[in-house]
């Protein structure tokens, strides 16, 4: 379960100071698929960031599977981040001259994991890229890289996979795979995160969260 | 995350850009090479001095002082007297062999072939061991010559240039007129570069027929039982020559007592000073490497800023991150360091094959064990300091500004 209890997030450059979340509290339950919705500059990316351990709020909790994560050590966050939250990203973010097995492999290197080979080969043909297992990312498409991602986002059974704008760098046929692939995970009884501004790919969600100037401006069950 | 596992992530970091590793690696494998080498090259020096005069540090030099002498006395000549007392067993265990000598200068002379003049040594027929000398042919005279004043003469190669136009086997068997006696030369001398402006003759016949002097030595060599003794065998010399001179202050002997030991330590000392020098002028090679290192493993971690960003999201945590950049510069100057080593080894050992058959007597280089070790230890450490500060730069990234990075 994720829980956020009036959280604020302030940048300060100078004598600038601003608010990218400002007092917001949301819950989200295990088993959902949530779109969190909104602008450029409407606070989005900074939620990402905290739902996703990357950043800690200025002020408020953040409740992941009931640890409180504001006050942990940097060591601490990146083993939340490594067994608690599986990231999607717009870039997909694979490394690069690295084989699509090790890719997906990668987090479970760095939780001493054992059957990697075996569990990376499953995620794979979970995401329907057996046969890409020994490809380099520069060898496949947008949408084939995209589902390694995912591929390396569910390996290490999170309990959340925090998507950042998934289909932005897709186009429309991909968008439609990898949204599926989503859908069918979150079938599967996992919580999804997405955050994007396209109304398309919020369609696939259960629950739309609109975000305005760090607030949260809309909240509906579809 | 273990070791294994980070070294791996490491190699294949390096592979992914071969040629910029391997010119990295470069740098240490030259300075590590240099060291070696140059290390060798000082130690064959050195092992080449102390095997040319190793043979004469038990010696011990007896002459006697030149100039004033503080007492306001005369210096006393040594005489043969001396020479018997040193040799008297009893007093001076430490003492093997003495050996007495008178020098002087003659005119040198063949029948139709001209003159040279040339310094006389009057000596016993231990000379040869004592000077650490070798004949080009004949023999050297022996105890009964030397009792009987025999007059037989053994040539320097010098006297032997001019007068038998360098032929030693010319010479050999001929008579030669040294100052106004008829001497026959039974052996000549191979050159030293030191003393080969001679002509060595049983002490008596040079007193007898040439010198004169009486029973005045000029110089005594006395040597050692052992190398160990050395220090001993000085002392009891000076005892001995303190009760016959009747000197009861050390700082009003008239006699001087030289150890070449002492000379020989301090060459050999001079030659590790240089050694050493030249191996830090080859150390400054491998500082250039190590910068050449860091520089590398900064350029690097730049490049790579995304590919930090990724894992540090993924979960690695700092000391993930750090390992794997400090092994990557590790590996960089590890294999570096055995590669110069084997590089440095395999010059040195070519060069003890090729250098000695180019140019005689060329000291052999030898590879000491310390200079391999020493060189490996300190290109590992430069591997830790030159990716120390690269890697923990990469360790300290927010994975959010990483992953913004283009």
């Amino acid at each position: 379960m994720i829980e956020l209890e009036h959280v604020s997030k302030v940048y300060e450059t100078g004598d600038i100071v601003l608010r990218a979340l400002d007092d917001v509290s949301l819950r989200i339950d295990d088993g959902d698929l949530v779109a969190i919705m909104g602008p450029s500059g409407s606070g989005k990316s900074t939620m990402m960031n905290i739902l996703g351990c990357l950043d800690v709020p200025s002020s408020g909790t953040y409740r992941l599977d009931g640890t409180d994560v504001g006050r942990l050590s940097d060591n601490r966050l990146a083993d939340i981040r490594n067994r608690k939250i599986g990231f999607v990203f717009q870039s997909f973010n694979l490394l690069p001259r690295t084989s699509a097995i090790r890719n997906v492999e990668l987090p479970m290197v760095y939780a001493g994991t054992k059957d990697r080979r075996t569990r990376a080969r499953r995620a794979l043909a979970r995401v329907g890229l057996a046969e890409r297992a020994n490809h380099q990312p520069n060898e496949l498409s947008g949408g084939q890289q995209q589902r390694i991602a995912v591929a390396r986002a569910l390996v290490t059974d999170p309990t959340m996979i925090l998507a950042d704008e998934p289909t932005g760098n897709l186009d429309t046929a991909s968008t439609v795979d990898v949204m599926n692939l989503f859908v069918e995970l979150n079938d599967a009884g996992r919580t999804v995160v997405l955050i994007t501004h396209e109304p398309e790919v919020a369609e696939f969600a259960k629950r739309v969260v609109t975000l305005r100037d760090g607030h949260i401006v809309g909240d509906e069950r579809r | 995350m273990n070791l294994r596992e980070a070294a791996r992530i490491a190699a294949r970091g390096l592979r992914t850009n071969k040629l910029r590793s391997v010119l990295t690696m470069l740098g240490i494998i030259i300075g590590v090479a240099a060291v070696i080498i140059l290390v060798a090259f000082g130690n064959g020096l050195q092992r080449f001095v102390a095997d040319a005069f190793g043979p004469l540090a038990n010696q011990i030099q007896i002459t006697k002082t030149q100039g004033a002498i503080s007492g306001n006395r005369a210096a006393r000549d040594l005489t043969d007297a001396d020479v018997d007392a040193l040799s008297d067993k009893g007093r001076a265990p430490a003492i093997g062999s003495v050996t007495p000598s008178v020098n002087g200068s003659a005119l040198l002379q063949v029948v139709g072939d001209g003159q040279y003049r040339s310094s006389i040594l009057g000596t016993q027929a231990d000379y040869l061991d004592v000077a650490n000398r070798e004949l080009v042919v004949g023999s050297f005279f022996d105890d009964q010559q030397t009792r009987n004043k025999a007059k037989v003469v053994v040539l320097g190669p010098n006297p032997v240039a001019t007068l038998f136009g360098g032929q030693a086997g010319e010479a050999l068997g001929k008579d030669v007129r040294v100052g106004r006696t008829t001497f026959r030369v039974i052996g000549v001398l191979k050159g030293n570069g030191q003393q080969d402006d001679v002509a060595v003759m049983p002490l008596g016949a040079a007193r007898s027929y040439l010198l004169g002097g009486g029973d005045v030595v000029d110089s005594i060599t006395v040597r050692a039982v052992s190398t160990d003794a050395v220090t001993q065998a000085v002392q009891q010399a000076s005892a001995i020559l303190d009760q016959r001179h009747a000197i009861r202050d050390p700082d009003e002997r008239d006699f001087t007592v030289t150890a070449l030991q002492s000379l020989l330590d301090q060459s050999s000392q001079v030659l590790s000073f240089v050694t050493i020098f030249v191996a830090a002028v080859a150390g400054i090679s491998l500082i250039v490497g190590s910068i050449g290192v860091a520089n590398i493993m900064l350029v690097t971690v730049t490049e790579r800023t995304r590919e930090i960003g990724i894992r540090k999201a993924i979960g690695a945590r700092r000391r993930a991150i750090l390992q794997q950049f400090l092994i990557e510069s590790m590996i960089l100057t590890g294999v570096g360091g055995v590669l110069g080593i084997l590089l440095g080894i395999g010059l040195s050992v070519a060069a003890g094959i090729v250098l000695p058959r180019l140019v005689t007597d060329f000291p052999v280089p030898s590879v000491s064990v310390g200079s391999v070790v020493l060189a490996f230890t300190v290109s590992l450490l430069i591997g830790l300091v030159a990716g120390g500060y690269p890697a923990n730069r990469a360790a300290r990234m927010r994975p959010i500004d990483a992953l913004r990075h283009q």
